[in-house]
């Protein structure tokens, strides 16, 4: 069991929480109209070894949407920050 | 007690004052106190315990721990029964009732032994090979499949319900120490002394660990009671004996299950048989010591062929002599040990060692016992059939062969063996992965932990002598407590003032040998539990499944309830033999958790039946009951289903009380309704984002049918939102998808949109909902508030604030039905009352309540969309929503649910089907065209049926490909399940009223 360091709550166990998937994706504006950015905003996504950033909301405890450093190899939580403290979501590393 | 033939008079660690009395296969075993159930059998001179999995073969006690792979037994009776229980840890108590498994009529004389007979069909890739090739596979093993299930197998499970409970705790602790063997103890010492907080974990009932197999009350004990007594002074330790730390997960978290109540019959009133401990851990110490391995030899299953430690460990800890006439094998140390003692205690022993020369101060000992010593020799056959009366030893050359001259045969009664021994590196390996081979100890030990807290101490680690053991563990716990942050000085280990004779197991020159013989004389095995041979290994490689993986899997190999804990290194190193290369080259398979075998019961806790995951009641659930509702589960709602009259069955029910709706009036309680306070000044533009239609002039006091789509396009839910301020919404879920919409726009707002003023707040347990529909719907509430309801004061899609009783409630006027209706919002405290209200006030106008299978026939009729048909993968088009969606700007899903796929009109789309004859269909059921066969791909399938009072016919929902330009046309329904085939006519999905002139009345 991971457990996760909540900005908010403290360290607390995975069971309060839920996946939400890749966090280095980038939600294209409202505006965007054209259908490539949407499908890769949807359906593409990297599976990298090691390091990788990820949503996780802790919908047991603050309902906020955090972005959690795993390292997919080891299973080691590094940062946990809330999404909107977040300055701008893009890889975790070069891959 | 004289029935106990092979217990010494003296010795032991048992209490003689404490007899017991216990059954084995309806016959009686005496027991002391301190005894386990194996302990017993040996002692009352039970020899088969057991038949094995495949061939039936006679088995006796084998090892003495967690190893055992032979002695499994079903323990209890009737409802405690418990299948594969290792007879080796399962602890004497009075009236304990134990029978063996797998053999017909009883283990000791077993007709299922018939199957030796079939064993060379019995091989390795038996059932890849059997049900691939001339007979086809599929029927050929369905027919067979029964008797080969019945023949092969473990114990068999009971159906009935487990009368007893078990429960969870939570724990935290700044070190837990796995093992209360020397390393452990002395681990655990050194960090209670610095100042941590410890927990030590123990799977035996007593502390101890190998210690427990040298002669009772020496050194070894008072070392055991030193640490022991200064634990108990101390508060900060918990030690849990009879506690299995079954897997080691991310960031120390452990599982561990605690046996509470295992060793009696039942259990105490209000007591749990099992705990399951789930412990964070700071740092966490790993002292689980090593198993001893056996040779691998013909006829090495034989009852009578022990592992020496276990024989070793039975005399000193139980004070039973396995055997008065012993061969030890051995290619290592230790079990000169076991030959020793055993000559102490009386017995003829005789030694044989693969080694050519050994020391010296092995020698002197065991010659001044007179034990017999043969270097330079092999174990390869044992004969006897329920018990092995003899050995054939040789003197194998560099290839394997006899030499010339070398076979000799030995009489006994029982034959100790020893090809060294194997880390116990399961949870290390949970967690780290693939371990490291000592050629020093010529086994796998753990290898780096990557920085996390987790230290490996003692015997596990390879630590040879138990000085050094002690040493270690006592210099790891140190330091995982200086880790921690503890800084208390921790003095030095308690002196343990002796050192026990070849105890230092490492000094093993031979490396461990399959056994050397290119050719079995018999059947050798190499997996005891799983029946896997020597030629099994052979066969695979020959067949080319020699990576370990494979081999694992197409021998089954180390893949019985004990996981391969006497069995994998002999496989590895056959492998390693006939590949020519090295164990580690072959490699290691992965250890996953549980370590041994758990009840299902004790991670289940107290969360079953009713507590199987939390019920959500509406606040007026009593109300329901009281009416005689019968009540349906609504994902963890409960909601009224129908409330029956005179007996009614559902469908009556539900037919009586939609057309009540249509003719009077009705209320439904639908307080289940996701809702969502939606709050702040960009609230309008969030709306327009997450909704397919238009929310900008929606004006304060109106409320409007609202669709959302997924990211992907496809639809995700429905619901109404109202307007009640300039910045404010409050917004309405179907009750299935109340969380995840929250969850989605939560993360929209979060993530993606974090310039956004708007919160989200959850009211649905704030709010309860009434629903009342029906022709009589205004007068009803008309006659309890005070506030114009006329259709002029409230049209359609407005809301309006009243007072009812003096709370303050907002009536909303929509319809889910069809008839003139208005859903009632009341502080969910007040509902009960409200409810009362309305009841009373609706007598004059025959009002009766009405459950959901009501309202889904009601809705059915009108053709609106509920989760059958939102089921993820229809699109607005094929809902026949699309009307709704806003050309002007973008929502959620704008995007992607134009791509061109999405628009192929063959895609299923929203019909109404009008079914013949009298029964209706069910849903679920598939469509087919009129002609043609009904198999392979279907047209469309039906997602909601019921009768319909209003039509008086069976109607349903479906989606239908190309559907809209197929009504009038007709179709089969086929449901493959209740095997029905109908005719059905597709018309429009609106059946009734499809103007909404009642519900605009």
């Amino acid at each position: 069991m991971l457990r996760i360091d909540c900005p908010v709550c403290g360290l607390r166990d995975e069971t309060e929480f839920t996946y939400g998937g890749d966090a280095t994706v980038v939600r294209p504006n409202m505006s965007e109209a054209d259908l490539e950015p949407w499908l890769s905003y949807v359906f593409l996504r990297n599976n990298p070894r090691g390091a990788h950033k990820e949503y996780w909301h802790h919908v047991q405890g603050c309902r906020q949407w955090l972005i959690v450093q795993r390292d997919t190899l080891t299973h080691v939580i590094g940062d946990c920050v809330l999404s909107g403290d977040a300055p701008r979501n893009g890889p975790a590393h070069e891959t | 007690m004289t029935d106990q033939a092979r217990r010494l008079r003296v010795g032991g660690r048992i209490d003689r004052t404490k007899p017991l009395k216990m059954r084995f296969d309806r016959r009686t075993l005496h027991a002391w106190q301190g005894d386990t159930l194996a302990s017993a059998m040996l002692a009352n001179g039970e020899t088969v315990v057991g038949r094995s999995f495949k061939y039936h073969r006679p088995r006796g006690i084998f090892g003495i721990g967690v190893e055992e792979p032979n002695a499994l037994v079903c323990l209890r009776s009737g409802a405690r029964s418990e299948p594969n229980s290792r007879a080796t840890v399962v602890e004497a108590y009075e009236g304990l009732e134990a029978v063996g498994q797998n053999g017909f009529p009883s283990v000791r004389f077993d007709l299922g032994a018939v199957n030796q007979l079939l064993s060379p069909f019995l091989l390795a890739g038996f059932y890849y090979k059997t049900f691939i090739g001339p007979f086809r596979g599929t029927r050929f093993w369905m027919f067979f499949e029964h008797f080969i299930r019945n023949a092969a197998g473990m114990g068999r499970a009971v159906k009935l319900a487990d009368p007893d409970t078990y429960e969870k705790v939570n724990a935290h602790c700044d070190v837990l120490v796995v093992g209360g063997g020397p390393a452990g103890l002395a681990a655990t010492l050194a960090a209670v002394r610095t100042g941590a907080n410890v927990m030590l974990v123990e799977q035996d009932f007593v502390l101890g660990g190998s210690l427990l197999l040298n002669p009772a009350g020496g050194p070894a004990d008072d070392w055991v009671d030193a640490v022991k007594d200064e634990l108990d002074r101390n508060g900060n330790v918990t030690v849990l004996t009879r506690t299995t730390a079954f897997g080691v997960y991310e960031q120390n978290v452990l599982g561990l299950v605690e046996r509470v109540w295992d060793h009696v019959a039942v259990p105490p009133e209000a007591q749990p048989r099992q705990r399951y401990w789930l412990v964070r851990a700071k740092q966490v110490i790993i002292a689980t010591g090593t198993i001893e391995q056996p040779l691998v030899f013909a006829g090495n299953d034989r009852p009578g062929v022990m592992l020496a430690s276990a024989v070793r460990g039975y005399l000193n800890r139980y004070a039973v002599l396995a055997g008065k006439s012993v061969v030890v094998a051995t290619n290592n140390d230790s079990a000169w040990a076991t030959a020793c003692d055993l000559a102490s205690a009386g017995a003829r022993v005789t030694l044989v060692d693969a080694r050519s020369r050994v020391a010296e101060d092995l020698i002197v000992p065991a010659k001044a016992r007179s034990i017999e010593i043969i270097l330079d020799a092999r174990v390869i056959h044992a004969s006897g059939s329920s018990k092995v009366r003899s050995v054939e030893i040789a003197s194998l050359d560099k290839v394997g062969q006899i030499r010339p001259g070398g076979k000799r045969t030995l009489q006994c009664d029982l034959l100790a063996v020893s090809s060294g021994w194997s880390s116990v590196l399961h949870l290390w390996s949970q967690r780290f992965g693939k371990p490291v081979f000592d050629p020093v100890t010529q086994s796998f030990v753990p290898g780096t932990s990557n920085g996390a807290m987790v230290r490996c101490v003692g015997s596990v680690m390879g630590c040879g002598s138990l000085d050094t053991v002690i040493s270690q563990g006592f210099k790891e716990g140190v330091a995982a407590a200086r880790a921690g942050g503890k800084s208390a000085p921790a003095g030095q280990p308690p002196h343990i003032g002796f050192a026990p004779f070849a105890d230092n197991w490492s000094r093993n020159p031979h490396a461990v040998q399959s056994s050397g013989m290119k050719k079995m004389p018999g059947k050798a095995f190499v997996d005891l539990q799983h029946d896997v041979t020597v030629d099994d290994i052979d066969l695979a490689y020959r067949e080319g499944y020699d990576s370990i993986e494979h081999l694992k899997r197409y021998t089954t190999t180390g893949m019985a309830t004990d996981q391969g804990k006497t069995s994998n290194l002999n496989a590895l190193a056959r492998m390693a033999d006939l590949k020519n290369t090295e164990i580690p080259e072959v490699g290691t398979t992965t250890f996953r958790p549980p370590f041994t075998p758990i009840s299902i019961g004790a991670l289940v806790g107290r969360e079953c039946d009713l507590h199987l995951r939390p019920i959500r009641r509406s606040v007026l659930h009593q109300h329901h009951l009281a009416a005689g509702a019968r009540m349906t589960e609504a994902g963890l709602w409960m909601r009224p289903w129908f409330y029956p009259e005179h007996a009614e069955e559902l469908r009556q029910a539900c037919a009586r009380e939609s057309q009540h709706v249509r003719n009077h009036v009705g209320i439904i309680d639908v307080s289940t309704l996701g809702k969502i306070a939606i709050q702040g000044p960009d609230s309008t533009e969030f709306l327009n984002r997450i909704y397919v239609n238009n929310w900008t002039k929606l004006a304060i006091g109106r409320l409007r049918y609202g669709v959302m789509l997924r990211e992907d396009g496809f639809v995700m839910d429905d619901g109404t939102t109202a307007r009640i301020g300039e910045h404010e919404y409050f917004m309405t879920t179907t009750t299935a998808n109340a969380a995840s919409v929250l969850a989605f726009m939560e993360h929209l707002l979060q993530c993606a949109w974090g310039d956004m003023r708007v919160h989200l707040t959850s009211v649905t347990d704030q709010w309860a909902t009434i629903a009342v529909a029906g022709p009589n719907a205004r007068q009803l509430l008309q006659s309890v508030v005070s506030v114009d309801l006329s259709s002029q004061a409230l049209p359609s899609t407005h809301f309006v604030y009243a007072q009812l009783s003096g709370t303050k409630i907002r009536i909303h006027r929509m319809s889910y039905s069809g008839e003139l209706a208005y859903e009632v919002y009341i502080p969910s405290c007040y509902a009960p009352a409200a409810w009362e209200i309305l009841l009373e006030a609706g007598r004059p106008l025959d009002l009766k309540p009405y459950g959901t299978e009501a309202m889904g026939a009601l809705r059915i009729e009108k053709g609106h969309v509920a989760g059958s048909e939102i089921d993820g993968r229809t699109t607005l088009k094929d809902l026949a929503l699309e009307g709704f969606a806003s050309a002007r700007k973008p929502f959620v899903g704008s995007v992607l649910r134009n791509r061109s796929l999405l628009d192929d009109p063959a895609r299923p789309s929203i019909v109404g089907l009008e079914i013949e004859g009298d029964v209706g269909t069910s849903a679920g059921a598939l469509l087919y065209p009129v002609q043609g066969p009904t198999k392979g791909r279907d047209d469309g399938h039906v997602t909601s049926t019921t009768w319909s009072p209003a039509l008086r016919k069976h109607v349903a929902l479906a989606l239908l490909s190309r559907g809209n330009e197929r009504l009038g046309e007709s179709v089969r329904c086929v449901d493959f399940v209740g095997k029905m085939t109908l005719s059905a006519t597709v018309v429009s999905h609106h059946f009734f009223d499809p103007e909404g002139v009642r519900q605009n009345a």
